[in-house]
């Protein structure tokens, strides 16, 4: 089955809930941030949420696709894109280039519904990345499939880019490792 | 400042008509108010947000007390803005004054508007004549949240109180909202939103008549 029409399927069957109280909710949870920190602060917070949504959300992931391990980096960004995304948020990024080893490629996320209603605040435009939650969710989703990837915003349509755009690079394959202390 | 000291969010317009720069990329009131009207997410996204916003407050707060009253302020920020939206698309051509009016208002328009459904019910305290309850009967921020028995007394939903919250005070009716479960037993879940208003609005009440 192709990639896009499993992502839908499964997002056809998923209980739904209203966008825009999803949206204000995480506004809220942004807003609140800023209040209590810098916003480079901010930065790590939201990626840190991101992390702990996405080694629990891969586990959903698996449950309702049910699919096999990606042959390769260019499978993983295709299903992360075509049925992640899609299934979670009715949405499916375009994936806009490949770097040349083919370890990093992009994600186009212009119509990002997080940044519905959003408008940042003059001195947070160059420092705040406001959907940064993705960028952990998928390192943290990532990391549980043994997969190490740096990933980062490089552009936002927010802060007055003509995009916005989110890079993720791989980095390693995470081999089993004993925990320390084990012996 | 509002009788119960929550700030009204600051409006943006006003900050960067100020600085003598452009602002560069898109203008937020060149955005479309609808694009996301009908739009859905699924309720494991909505889910796992929640799940981490009620971590992040658990870790900084020092009792159940204080916990709600965190749920509630981020639930406020909702409702503020809720108020302008909801009434514009409704394009009803009188801003309701009334109390009953405004409350109907939430129980039909705003709760039709995020959860696609009205709410139970709404009722007027007997006893006290500042109190009023609107019911949801499932309501989707309890569905995936179990509270230990230790803090069993905490109800996710001051989330869905403060949006009330917000929501009057914002349209000029100020009172607090704390949510209570009070389990049937078709409905686990079944939350009453306990509205307080403001003795002012009882005097702007009875001064209308």
């Amino acid at each position: 089955m192709p990639k896009s029409k499993l992502g839908e399927d499964v997002y056809k069957k998923a209980d739904k809930v209203n966008a825009e109280l999803f949206v204000l909710t995480y506004g809220s949870i942004v807003a609140q941030l800023c209040k209590e920190m810098p916003y480079d602060q901010v930065n790590a917070e939201l990626e840190k949420m991101g992390e702990n949504i996405g080694v629990r959300l891969i586990e959903e992931f698996l449950a309702k696709t049910e699919c096999e391990r990606c042959q390769d980096f260019r499978e993983t960004a295709e299903t992360i894109s075509k049925i992640g995304f899609k299934m979670f948020l009715n949405y499916m990024p375009v994936i806009t280039s490949w770097s040349e080893d083919g370890k990093t490629f992009v994600l186009n996320l212009d119509e990002n519904p997080l940044a519905e209603f959003v408008e940042l605040p003059l001195e947070a435009r160059g420092i705040l990345w406001y959907s940064n939650i993705y960028s952990g969710i998928i390192k943290g989703a990532l990391r549980m499939v043994q997969i190490e990837v740096n990933t980062r915003f490089i552009k936002d349509i927010l802060r007055g880019d003509d995009h916005t755009e989110l890079s993720v690079s791989f980095v390693r394959v995470i081999d089993d490792e004993v925990p320390p202390g084990d012996e | 400042m509002q009788p119960n000291g929550k700030p009204m969010f600051k409006s943006s317009v006003s900050a960067s008509s100020q600085s003598s720069l452009p602002i560069r990329g898109r203008n937020i009131c060149d955005q479309n108010l609808n694009k996301i009207k009908n739009s859905d997410v699924s309720l494991s996204a909505f889910a796992f947000l929640f799940s981490e916003l009620i971590q992040r407050t658990q870790s900084r707060v020092t009792g159940i007390q204080d916990f709600e009253e965190r749920l509630n302020e981020h639930g406020f920020r909702v409702g503020q803005r809720l108020v302008e939206l909801v009434v514009w698309r409704e394009r009803s051509p009188k801003r309701e004054t009334r109390v009953l009016g405004i409350l109907q208002f939430i129980h039909s328009s705003l709760w039709k508007q995020l959860f696609g459904k009205h709410a139970d019910s709404l009722e007027k305290s007997k006893d006290v004549n500042d109190e009023y309850m609107i019911v949801d009967n499932s309501p989707v921020f309890n569905k995936f949240i179990s509270v230990p028995k230790n803090m069993n007394q905490l109800n996710c939903c001051a989330y869905l109180a403060g949006i009330v919250e917000g929501f009057l005070t914002s349209a000029q009716f100020p009172c607090k909202a704390t949510a209570h479960t009070v389990p049937l037993p078709s409905y686990p879940s079944r939350t009453v939103i306990l509205v307080k208003l403001h003795s002012s609005v009882l005097r702007r009440e009875e001064y209308l008549g």
